[in-house]
């Protein structure tokens, strides 16, 4: 199911309670959301009533139902420092009581229902509790100075969310205070406890009993405490269970009871860690536990395996004998059906591990790999291709909450070290660069992490900030690929931080220009290298200067979408032979920059504007000179632009207003400076510009080709096929939105087509002009299978030219392999070795045959 | 209605290119096909070219004066501003050009003129320092013609190095769109070579091209009457496959057929010859074999 309309429903949703008011309409649910009270059926989804209360300005925390009673309270504040609190009929929706009390100290957070008719919270200053009683004929605030109740003082407060009837809990820093609401009001301290990470909610279970569970860590262990609400002194369960220091503190805890064997209460956990996992906790163990940390993937990246070591030891000979042996015992106790279910299982698992797909070392096709996956939990975990297990995972300190970083939030993982010389002896890296706040201008934090062992190397952070990271094309003699960080000052800050690193800078120092765009402020703007800081030490820091500005009219256009080509795609030639003999030259450079703008009222939501007044300009851009290469405008059109850049061309998809239609558009751009070459005496002569260098301050002679088709689908992420050498032709993947990748040809998409193609173009592959891209079925890459919130696709090359690695990840996350133009350089999997060698042999035996037969009869003939 | 047909002769009377149309002769209108702006299509991009060796100031003043009596409302100057690497930007030059309105409302640019300012002195001094340093020199222009600056301002630059020729060669192809400047892509009209040479000019004068472009329409999506109809344009072409010759279509009957009409043949003048030699009998089978292939020979 799909969680993006349910969450966004769930925002709204304040409170809900279950009242049962008819037999026929089930239960209702309370939703307060944009200032009006709505009970809804929770059987057809019926609207029962309204209440609005938006004159009121009231914020709603709560909504309350005593036991047994038709009424409900609903209790919130206006602006910081008013309670107020309204009784409904919740059979109609009547108002029947509006009470109201300002309390002039104001409120600080949430409020918190500790029994029927007493809600506690903070103060503005967060240093005293108030508890409101509302139910009675006057609203009466009490407030209690925390130092009252707790002996020393510990700081601010935060109050905990869990409901534990009659007793909420506290936080002060690490300590947490559990306080008890006598039934005069007053307010009494039950306990105290530190290294506390969690409390669930309090269950009632036989005869009115309520148990809680507290969750606390010690050492490398969590201590689940399962208390009763109204007996502090018991615990009805205290267990232990080792954890992995990976997942980080405990975040919530749910409870669960079941019945014993021995008819006795049983309680089970269920916690969600601080890298998102889900586990289930009962009788002391971990029963089940998820990553759902891998729903939220932020940015992926790869990294190859080791490379096979051969020479092993005799120790581990002699290990690999005694399970070699082993196995074959197993093995034979299977085939000759004596195995039981685990030696079946062991059998499986050895299977499993022995098969090629999950080896832990470099194949010869480059089909396995590791994914190197950042989630929003800050938690980077290494996936193999082969059986998409998790081979390591690593949460990361520096995207870890601390005292100076308060939200750190990932951003994005970068290849820092990809050795090719030193393969054998040193580990790949990459580069992980998260922010403490969300913030552009927050400080940055930085990670080095080893992708074969999954630990951090080293971690610097709280530098500066950092608006773009750009990996640069050189290494250093580490094979340390060169990044340079732009901080919100337009400062560029190198990495590594070495002399060595500065020299090769210094060298390529005028070559470095990178662009920015502010979307916001529709502005693109281009940059270059200038020199060092000035007014500060750090010799790894560069001023920048602004070469270039585009500035699109802020009235009728605004930024939707940019793509770039990807750094490390390869283009096999820049020629393109077209049907008369002819060549047409791409226009292949690194520094493309497509820009999608739309009128700012179509920059929103589908219905907004009229076909007249919206429309869709796009932009094909050098990013270092800042020249305009192409600009074009779709009349009527709107976004959301999803767009991918490859080679030479750009594919777009768009909505057209007027056709009710989506759209999808390519533009390829071609070079004409290059024309002149054909001649082939000049070739020969020498007299051709192919081997000089080619400067971007040039005035650029290209020429576009751009042609649209109706596309039934609305996508969610569009990317495309990519190989080793380039060669293989090229899909484009399409995530749809049904959760599904289709793999399109990009044959389809070529702005050559036309209604009847000659007899050369068709043997060239062109296919006739249609007004829509087909849809085939069989072409879908996720075949019957859903990525669920599917929010982006990413492929890899494999060594194999024709392969590619599909990679898509949503909630869900999906990887495959797919050939755009099949396996022309590989066997298939099925293919028969066997046959072919009986082959050989029996025609190699033929042959004996045959020649001893033709001897045979030669002899005979000479004989006669 | 009536308020619609008022304005309506109310713009007959005032728009100048209605009204009243020069046929006065102006240099640069018939040199480049632009007379009366009628024919300057939206699309079609302006090319003007102007030689500014010591700025023709005289010409130009009087041409701006002839517009500003017939349609003064309509003209418009913006300035261009240039720096040298890192310095202020100072005024380099001015772009005149008219604003035409269109009857649905858009505007557009005609007949853009640039006179450049000759290089001072000092100048040409910072100039040179760039061209030794291999740096930028730096130009940029108003973001909104009508209330200039507007937003902000448009920057472009080259590499000094690229503009010397035998003066100094400069391109501007400024991007509009109705009253506003997107963008302005300044640099050398034709190629500049990478290693850059330092190569002072022969003459410290302007040699400008400037090209005005407006947003190309994109194609439409094709829409065929025979989908709209029933969309069966897949089935039709399906149904009619290609003609093929006959030999290509039976050509694998054909050669069986061929080969056993051959042996027929053969057969056929094995068994008249045979008769011919008379009733073979069983002694006299090898001699008659012998002149038999003797014959065939």
């Amino acid at each position: 199911m799909s969680l993006g309309p349910m969450m966004q429903w769930m925002q709204s949703i304040l409170h809900w309670v279950n009242v049962n008011l008819k037999a026929n309409k089930g239960n209702v649910i309370l939703v307060f959301s944009k200032g009006c009270l709505h009970a809804v059926s929770s059987i057809d989804g019926e609207v029962l009533w309204e209440k609005d209360l938006s004159a009121e300005s009231i914020e709603v925390q709560q909504i309350i139902r005593p036991l047994g009673s038709d009424m409900i309270y609903a209790v919130g504040f206006v602006g910081s420092s008013q309670f107020d609190a309204y009784q409904i009929n919740a059979k109609n929706g009547e108002l029947v009581k509006h009470k109201s009390a300002d309390f002039p100290d104001g409120f600080y957070g949430d409020l918190l229902l500790v029994s029927s008719d007493i809600l506690v919270s903070l103060d503005a200053t967060r240093t005293s509790l108030v508890t409101i009683d509302f139910q009675k004929g006057e609203i009466i605030f009490k407030k209690t100075h925390v130092s009252d109740i707790v002996d020393e003082s510990f700081g601010t407060a935060v109050l905990l969310p869990s409901e534990l009837s009659g007793m909420f809990a506290v936080r002060f820093n690490t300590l947490l205070v559990f306080i008890k609401v006598t039934i005069e009001g007053k307010l009494e301290v039950v306990d105290k406890i530190t290294n506390a990470a969690a409390v669930s909610d309090a269950l009632s279970f036989s005869e009115g009993q309520q148990a809680f569970a507290l969750v606390e860590h010690v050492d490398r262990k969590i201590l689940l405490t399962m208390k009763l609400v109204h007996d502090w002194n018991s615990d009805l369960l205290k267990e232990s269970i080792a954890m992995d220091l990976q997942r980080g503190m405990v975040q919530k805890v749910f409870i669960n009871t079941y019945i014993r064997t021995d008819r006795s209460q049983g309680f089970r956990a269920l916690i969600v860690m601080e890298d998102h996992s889900l586990l289930l906790l009962q009788q002391g163990e971990i029963v089940w536990s998820r990553e759902e940390g891998l729903a939220s993937v932020i940015d992926v990246t790869t990294s190859e395996l080791p490379v096979e070591k051969k020479g092993i030891l005799v120790v581990k000979v002699e290990q690999s004998l005694f399970e070699w042996l082993k196995g074959h015992v197993l093995k034979l106790k299977g085939t000759l059906m004596l195995a039981g279910p685990e030696d079946i299982a062991a059998i499986q698992g050895m299977r499993l591990k022995s098969s090629e797909k999950s080896k832990m070392t470099r194949d010869h096709n480059g089909f396995w790999k590791l994914l190197i996956v950042l989630t929003k939990a800050g938690k980077l975990y290494a996936l193999h291709t082969g059986d998409g297990r998790v081979v390591w995972s690593l949460l990361l300190p520096s995207l870890r909450e601390s005292g100076s970083c308060k939200r750190p939030t990932g951003l994005s993982v970068y290849q820092w070290q990809v050795p090719h010389h030193h393969a054998m002896d040193e580990n790949p890296s990459v580069l992980v660069v998260g922010r403490c706040r969300p913030n552009w201008d927050a400080p940055v934090a930085l990670s080095f992490v080893d992708t074969y062992t999954g630990k951090e190397l080293k971690s610097m952070g709280l530098i500066h900030s950092c608006a773009q990271v750009i990996p640069l094309p050189f290494t250093d003699s580490t094979e340390q690929r060169l990044h340079l960080l732009i901080d919100a000052e337009k400062h560029a800050h190198l990495y590594p931080r070495t002399s060595e690193a500065i020299g090769i800078l210094q060298h390529e120092f005028s070559n470095i220009y990178w662009y920015s765009v502010e979307a916001d402020n529709g502005i693109i703007r281009g940059h270059v290298l200038t020199s060092n800081c000035i007014g500060m030490v750090d010799e790894y820091c560069f001023t920048s200067r602004e070469l270039w500005s585009i500035v699109f009219p802020s009235e009728s256009e605004k930024i939707i979408a940019t793509a770039t080509r990807k750094l490390n795609e390869v283009v096999h030639t820049q020629a393109k032979a077209i049907a008369d003999q002819d060549v047409m030259y791409k226009y292949i450079s690194k520094n493309l920059l497509f820009v999608a703008t739309s009128a700012p009222k179509a920059s929103g939501e589908f219905g907004m504007a009229q076909p007249e007044e919206s429309c869709l300009v796009v932009y094909l851009i050098d990013t270092v000179t800042g020249r305009i290469l192409h600009r074009m405008t779709h009349h009527g059109s709107q976004g959301p632009v999803h767009a991918v850049l490859s080679e030479n061309w750009v594919v777009y998809h768009y909505f057209n207003l007027r056709a009710h239609r989506y759209e999808m558009s390519v533009m390829e751009i071609y070079d004409q400076s290059w024309v002149d070459n054909k001649d082939v005496w000049k070739l020969v002569v020498g007299k051709h510009n192919l081997t000089s260098p080619i400067s971007l301050y040039s005035r650029p002679a290209v020429v576009t080709k751009s042609q649209s088709y109706f596309f039934t689908h609305s996508v969610k992420a569009i990317a495309v096929t990519s190989t080793a050498k380039g060669i293989t032709s090229k899909q484009l993947l399409i995530g749809t939105i049904g959760d599904q990748v289709l793999a399109l040809d990009k044959r389809y998409l070529d702005p050559r087509r036309s209604l009847d193609p000659t007899q050369a173009e068709k043997e060239e592959g062109i296919i006739p002009l249609t007004d829509s891209l087909p849809i085939i079925p069989q072409s879908y890459v996720t075949h019957a299978l859903n990525v669920e919130g599917l929010r982006g696709i990413v492929t890899l090359p494999a060594k194999l030219e024709s392969t590619t690695l599909v990679f898509a990840y949503g909630v869900d996350i999906f990887f495959t392999r797919i050939a755009p133009s099949r396996t022309y350089d590989s066997l298939t999997e099925d293919f028969s070795y066997a046959l072919l060698l009986l082959t050989i042999v029996a025609l190699i035996a033929a042959i004996f045959v045959t020649w001893i037969m033709s001897e045979r009869k030669e002899l005979q003939e000479k004989w006669t | 209605m009536s308020t619609f047909h008022l304005l309506f002769l109310l713009s007959i009377l005032f728009s100048p290119t209605l009204a009243f149309r020069s046929d006065e002769l102006l240099i640069d209108d018939e040199e480049f096909g632009l007379e009366g702006g009628v024919q300057a299509q939206p699309l079609s991009p302006d090319l003007v070219n102007t030689r500014s060796s010591p700025p023709p100031a005289t010409t130009t003043k009087t041409t701006r004066k002839k517009y500003s009596d017939t349609d003064s409302d309509s003209k418009i100057q913006f300035l261009l501003e240039h720096a040298f690497g890192d310095s202020e930007f100072s005024s380099a030059g001015t772009f005149t050009a008219r604003l035409k309105t269109w009857n649905h409302g858009g505007q557009t640019l005609t007949k853009l003129r640039f006179s450049r300012n000759a290089f001072t002195d000092l100048e040409k001094e910072k100039f040179q320092n760039l061209l030794k340093g291999d740096d930028f020199y730096k130009i940029r222009l108003p973001s909104n013609v009508l209330s200039p600056p507007g937003r902000e301002y448009i920057i472009s630059s080259v590499k000094a190095r690229c503009l010397p020729r035998e003066g100094l060669d400069e391109h501007f192809v400024i991007h509009m769109e109705g009253g506003n400047i997107l963008a302005v892509n300044y640099g050398t009209p034709g190629a500049c070579s990478h290693p850059r040479q330092l190569k002072l000019p022969a003459k410290w004068s302007f040699n400008s091209h400037t090209v005005l472009k407006n947003s190309e329409q994109a194609p439409r999506a094709p829409v065929f009457s025979e989908d709209l109809l029933g969309g069966e344009t897949g089935e039709g072409e399906a149904v009619k496959p290609p003609e093929r010759s006959f030999w290509a279509k039976y050509w694998m009957y054909l050669i069986p057929l061929g080969l056993i009409v051959m042996n027929a043949i053969t057969q056929a003048m094995n068994m008249a010859e045979e008769p011919a030699g008379g009733q073979p009998s069983q002694q006299g089978t090898a001699v008659q074999r012998g002149p038999a292939a003797v014959r065939r020979r």
